[in-house]
């Protein structure tokens, strides 16, 4: 390991390429902590915008009107207003009107740190889009398939997990997929909070260490890499569901 | 041959959705108008008047100092929609010539061209942002004409190159959706393949691709305020000064709602209006 940092000093050294997140420990260390937060950042995200996908998507089949209009304005809102200012809106407008926790200091602090905003900021965004994703998704399955499932004594709600879910996530993943890819390349945004990731900590180094061309290029082959395995692995999933027989017009 | 639908309608699902299918949200859209808009209303109502009561001379209304930024604010919403206009007629143009070349029968311009695509669609805005900024000079001469580029320009620059690849898949999947027969058709009747492409493919596929391109340029407005944190001075930089010269903590609510209703009339017509067209389009 010791070899491949000791190259990139060379590098520096010899071609003047100055990729000082490899070969100097401390900056090292804070690159590859900002990498974790990204992808740890995106997983959570990508987890609680799934789940409100799904139940926005549930709720918008209801019959009562009430949570349809809510569920309708809550999409329209997030979907047609920029997700910085969602972003500003949740962490400085709202985390100012929540009451404060003390801590173990004696002091208090807000209840969410800038992290759990931006977390939170960012699952409500792509929640918003999921929620569309997966109520066309329950669209396009026919109305034959559910029929079917009523004439064998299926309940609705039985209906509604066996045969119409499972089908329905099937035909979403492809839009879905998208959206995920969106979703990673939002948690730049947290950016704008001073969230130490990615983003945020190749700042640093680059203003530090002015090496902002390596830093660039870097910070952009890492992203492509980061969206690439997600795409790689969402084709994987999407072929392992896919059903023999169902695919033909 | 498998077609490609340029609005993600999966093709293997057959037939599309006949238009009297009931659709939760836009379906009842009027009475949801209706609702959202009484809400709003109430909700700004109650604001005012509980303002109204507590306001004295020395601590004037919030209401009255959201009003007295708001001329300021607007301004900078005017930047932004300079930018997203000029970044989206920059990302069209060239757009439009990047999905040409992704249906090129040239293999190494369809080649560079998917690499371009996949490489600017899938970066993150914000960092295209910043690329441009810190990589493009403040000024190029050429001769002895010196061409600046001022800020919000190489911001404009950094969002065109989103669009472009956006712009460039959408032409592509309208090219590809238009069946097979047309364009054997057209080759039995000795048209050239320019021609094919420009007078029998594209004017057909022209309809279909504007509510995707639509949809573009909402997401491209939405993601305007991105400049503000490379120092142009756009709506949401003018709501944060505005924010640090009154520096009350009560203003931070109404101030950042103020901007993001802003936003929100602008873009939801845009939304609307393509779910429509989307749905005009595909009955037939």
């Amino acid at each position: 390991m010791e070899a491949i940092w000791n190259w990139f000093a060379w590098l520096y050294q010899e071609h003047g390429i100055n990729l000082v997140v490899f070969y100097n420990s401390y900056d090292r260390g804070m690159f590859f902590n900002g990498l974790y937060l990204t992808v740890q950042m995106s997983v959570i995200c990508i987890f609680l915008s799934t789940i409100i996908g799904i139940l926005g998507a549930w709720l918008q089949g209801s019959a009562l009107k009430i949570p349809r209009t809510i569920v309708y304005w809550y999409i329209q809102f997030f979907r047609n207003t920029p997700p910085l200012v969602q972003l500003y809106f949740f962490y400085f407008a709202v985390g100012n009107v929540l009451p404060r926790i003390e801590n173990a200091g004696g002091g208090t602090s807000p209840i969410f740190s800038n992290l759990q905003w931006a977390i939170i900021s960012f699952s409500f965004f792509a929640g918003a889009f999921n929620i569309e994703i997966f109520r066309a998704g329950i669209e396009a399955v026919p109305k034959s398939t559910i029929e079917a499932a009523e004439s064998l004594g299926y309940s609705r709600l039985k209906a509604y997990i066996t045969i119409l879910l499972p089908l329905a996530f099937r035909i979403s993943l492809p839009a879905l997929n998208n959206n995920l890819v969106n979703l990673v390349k939002t948690t730049t945004l947290a950016y704008a909070i001073a969230v130490p990731e990615l983003l945020y900590v190749s700042a640093q180094i680059w203003s530090e260490e002015a090496n902002v061309r390596e830093m660039m290029n870097l910070l952009l082959f890492i992203y492509i890499a980061i969206i690439g395995l997600l795409i790689f692995f969402m084709n994987r999933l999407e072929r392992a569901l896919k059903i023999p027989g169902y695919t033909a017009q | 041959m498998k077609i490609l639908h340029p609005y993600g309608y999966p093709s293997w699902i057959g037939k599309n959705p006949s238009p009297c299918v009931y659709r939760p949200g836009f379906g009842a859209s009027m009475s949801n108008h209706r609702i959202g808009v009484a809400l709003a209303l109430a909700f700004i109502i109650s604001v005012v008047a509980g303002e109204t009561i507590a306001a004295t001379a020395a601590n004037p209304s919030v209401m009255a100092t959201v009003i007295k930024w708001l001329p300021l604010v607007f301004k900078g919403f005017l930047m932004n929609l300079l930018v997203s206009i000029l970044a989206m007629t920059i990302g069209t143009i060239s757009g439009v010539a990047l999905g040409l070349a992704l249906v090129s029968l040239i293999q190494w311009v369809r080649r560079t061209s998917w690499f371009l695509t996949q490489f600017f669609r899938n970066a993150p805005w914000l960092v295209l942002v910043f690329y441009t900024i810190a990589l493009i000079p403040f000024e190029v001469e050429i001769g002895s004409y010196t061409i600046p580029f001022p800020g919000w320009l190489k911001a404009t620059l950094g969002l065109a190159l989103p669009v472009m690849a956006n712009t460039a898949e959408i032409v592509r999947g309208g090219i590809q959706s238009i069946p097979l027969g047309q364009w054997e058709s057209a080759e039995s009747l000795a048209f050239s393949r320019f021609q094919i492409i420009w007078s029998i493919i594209l004017p057909q596929c022209f309809k279909r691709m504007i509510p995707p391109w639509m949809n573009l340029y909402a997401i491209l407005t939405t993601a305007s305020p991105l400049i503000s944190l490379v120092g142009v001075n756009d709506a949401l930089l003018m709501t944060r000064s505005a924010l640090m010269a009154e520096g009350r903590s009560e203003l931070l609510l109404p101030m950042y709602s103020a901007l993001l209703i802003m936003f929100f009339i602008y873009c939801y017509p845009i939304a609307y209006g393509t779910v429509k067209l989307e749905r005009r389009f595909s009955i037939k």
